[in-house]
């Protein structure tokens, strides 16, 4: 008897495929592993010549791990002299790195505070632009909304130019309302953007829920609202889930308004981390460090829903 | 339960007119059942009842009560849908207690877990409550669908062909705890179908539907025995009526169709039929004649046997006329 099967792909196929996503995800997972290796870097290690990429390797290729980035990126640090440095010991372990430069710490930086202003900003506007987006969407896909078509055309178009066309505009309105560098202020300006994308998705995944099961909820007693939150919102989980993380990655990543828009008060990370300053120029392993802990967020957030994501990408295509 | 009555409904979808004119009353406790081919309007008169659709002209009135500008959750309706439309993020329990925890309802839990038990019972679906309403076969889905109609006490029960997707041994069943549940609480039902022995069998009332309007309107017997034309005689009945012209029999003649259910051509005498093929069914055989180029379908004994090209004779008894447009004669 052959084992032969037109549904189950060959030994050899699976081999073969399993072969090329492995090498893409390599590829793709290569820069990012590149930057997570350089937050722990010294700063001439980390621009040294060879590459230096073995953790902890005496060899040419190794270097020796150190925290030097991280602290660098949350403190700001001074340079004293020898007098003052002989008679205050260091007060603990991160003291005790910059004191190998004749420094001493001084203070949190601004990491922590921009940090947060991304989440802020982040999260809000995503929760903003899911929540009007499947609002929109609702109304979009079940009603007759006189010119539905231009008007989806026209959310749509806000996505047709590049942000920083219209970057100096919004500048200039946005000091008029006093809405520049404040979180409100950005909030409601990736919002603006993200819901063209919201409304969009949305309206596909709402377009292949069956009206069915809002005419059973109105007849069996309920308010359009009620079987709107009863009956279509935890069938539309799967797609609020995937445009919540669509538009979370674009409000986080964002970085010509930010740079533009911001300054001392909703600064968020994208903009400050390319500003960190060591001796002698850009402090590699600190803006390393930064960016490693600025993609967390994202990447934790996408795992958590990453059942729905890749649910949500196939969406439409596979009918039940 | 109530009278629910439409008086000269109409209602179109663009060009298409859906539902033309139709009024009708339906006494309270009465069992209507609605037929006509697909596109007569038998669903849109259902969801002009529960309010899915807004009336463009006429009215409707539950119990009295002109209904025209309630919600569909103020009619006091219940309905089961062609696609069963359960909740797939719900239990089959949650599904069947969902119309008695709405607003309108607000039933204590107790009484709705006695209800849900009640009704799962009737519809032999109780070892399923806890499942996830996808988890169900296509029968258990429609089961179900009907059980959340039926945990509720409505003015009135409307269902849009809620047995077609069942298999035969579950139709025979549901049909009859229908018809005993109706006989039991006294509902007033408004069901529509394409199936004759639903109609026959549960109706206390039938309506056939052409093109949006009410042809006819009657007892299951005057609609099969004294249709008023030929579309309402080919609405019940299988094999359907012969319909033919009246000069292929000898002898006086009403009208210048004659319609002929396949019980109701006698053998023996009259004019000679070719036997194409006979189809032997178990309890009936059907043999399908020619005469002068026409079809015709009767029936004859299950024993009895035809070879084809054989010949027989046979005459009209009881026959129905109808005019050229068919309307019928009498």
């Amino acid at each position: 008897m052959s084992s032969f099967s037109i549904t189950e792909p060959s030994n050899r196929t699976k081999w073969f495929a399993g072969t090329l996503v492995i090498a893409y995800a390599l590829i793709t997972m290569m820069p990012l592993v590149w930057i997570g290796l350089t937050g722990f870097k010294s700063p001439a290690d980390a621009i040294s010549y060879p590459p230096k990429y073995i953790i902890g390797s005496d060899s040419e290729a190794g270097f020796q791990p150190t925290l030097e980035g991280y602290v660098n990126l949350f403190t700001t640090r001074t340079r004293q002299t020898e007098e003052f440095l002989a008679n205050n010991p260091p007060e603990n372990w991160a003291d005790e790195i910059v004191r190998q430069y004749d420094m001493v710490i001084v203070g949190p930086s601004k990491f922590g505070e921009r940090f947060l202003n991304s989440v802020i900003i982040g999260f809000g506007s995503t929760f903003l632009s899911v929540f009007l987006g499947t609002l929109a969407a609702y109304a979009f896909s079940r009603f007759k909304i006189p010119l539905a078509d231009d008007l989806l055309f026209f959310i749509l178009s806000t996505r047709m130019m590049p942000p920083i066309a219209v970057a100096i505009p919004i500048f200039l309105m946005y000091r008029n309302l006093g809405l520049s560098d404040t979180h409100l202020g950005m909030i409601l300006l990736y919002t603006a953007v993200n819901i063209s994308l919201a409304v969009w998705l949305l309206k596909g995944f709402i377009d292949e829920i069956p009206r069915e099961y809002e005419e059973a909820a109105l007849i069996d007693g309920y308010t359009r609202f009620q079987a709107f939150y009863k009956v279509v919102l935890p069938q539309a989980a799967t797609g609020i889930a995937s445009t919540a993380i669509f538009c979370l990655i674009f409000a986080w990543n964002e970085y010509a308004f930010a740079v533009l828009l911001t300054t001392a008060n909703a600064q968020t990370a994208p903009p400050f981390i390319p500003t960190i300053i060591g001796i002698g120029g850009l402090d590699w392993p600190a803006i390393a460090a930064g960016v490693t802990i600025f993609v967390l967020p994202v990447m934790i957030f996408t795992i958590l829903l990453r059942k729905h994501l890749l649910r949500g990408i196939t969406f439409g295509a596979v009918r039940k | 339960m109530a009278e629910v009555v439409l008086k000269n409904v109409s209602k179109s979808f663009g060009k298409t007119v859906a539902v033309n004119d139709v009024s009708m009353t339906i006494e309270n406790g009465a069992f209507v059942v609605l037929l006509g081919p697909t596109g007569a309007g038998k669903t849109t008169t259902l969801r002009l009842i529960s309010g899915l659709e807004k009336l463009d002209a006429g009215s409707v009135h539950i119990g009295g009560r002109d209904v025209g500008l309630e919600t569909p959750a103020q009619r006091d309706v219940a309905m089961v849908f062609q696609q069963y439309s359960l909740y797939p993020h719900l239990t089959v329990r949650d599904n069947l207690a969902f119309p008695l925890r709405s607003p309108v309802l607000k039933t204590p839990e107790d009484e709705i877990a006695r209800r849900v038990e009640q009704i799962a019972e009737t519809l032999q679906i109780p070892y399923k409550l806890n499942n996830k309403a996808t988890e169900l076969s296509g029968g258990e889905m429609q089961r179900v669908s009907i059980g959340r109609a039926l945990v509720r006490d409505p003015s009135i029960y409307l269902m849009d062909e809620p047995l077609s997707s069942l298999d035969a041994k579950l139709r025979a069943d549901l049909r009859v705890e229908l018809k005993r549940i109706h006989a039991e609480l006294g509902s007033t039902l408004l069901y529509v179908t394409h199936d004759q022995i639903e109609a026959m069998t549960m109706a206390t009332h039938v309506g056939v539907l052409e093109e949006g309007r009410l042809v006819q309107y009657g007892t299951p017997k005057e609609i099969y025995e004294d249709p008023t034309s030929v579309y309402v005689a080919s609405r019940l009945g299988s094999p359907r009526i012969n319909i033919l012209p009246s000069s292929i029999f000898p002898g006086d003649h009403k009208g210048p169709q004659i319609g002929l259910r396949p019980e109701s051509i006698r053998h023996g005498s009259g004019v000679e039929a070719k036997v194409l093929r006979s189809e032997h069914l178990g309890d009936q055989t059907r043999l399908h004649l020619e005469v002068s180029g026409h079809a015709i379908t009767t029936l004859i004994d299950p024993h009895d046997d035809y070879s084809a090209n054989s010949i027989i004779n046979i005459s009209p008894q009881n026959p129905l006329y109808f005019n050229a447009s068919g309307a019928r004669v009498v």
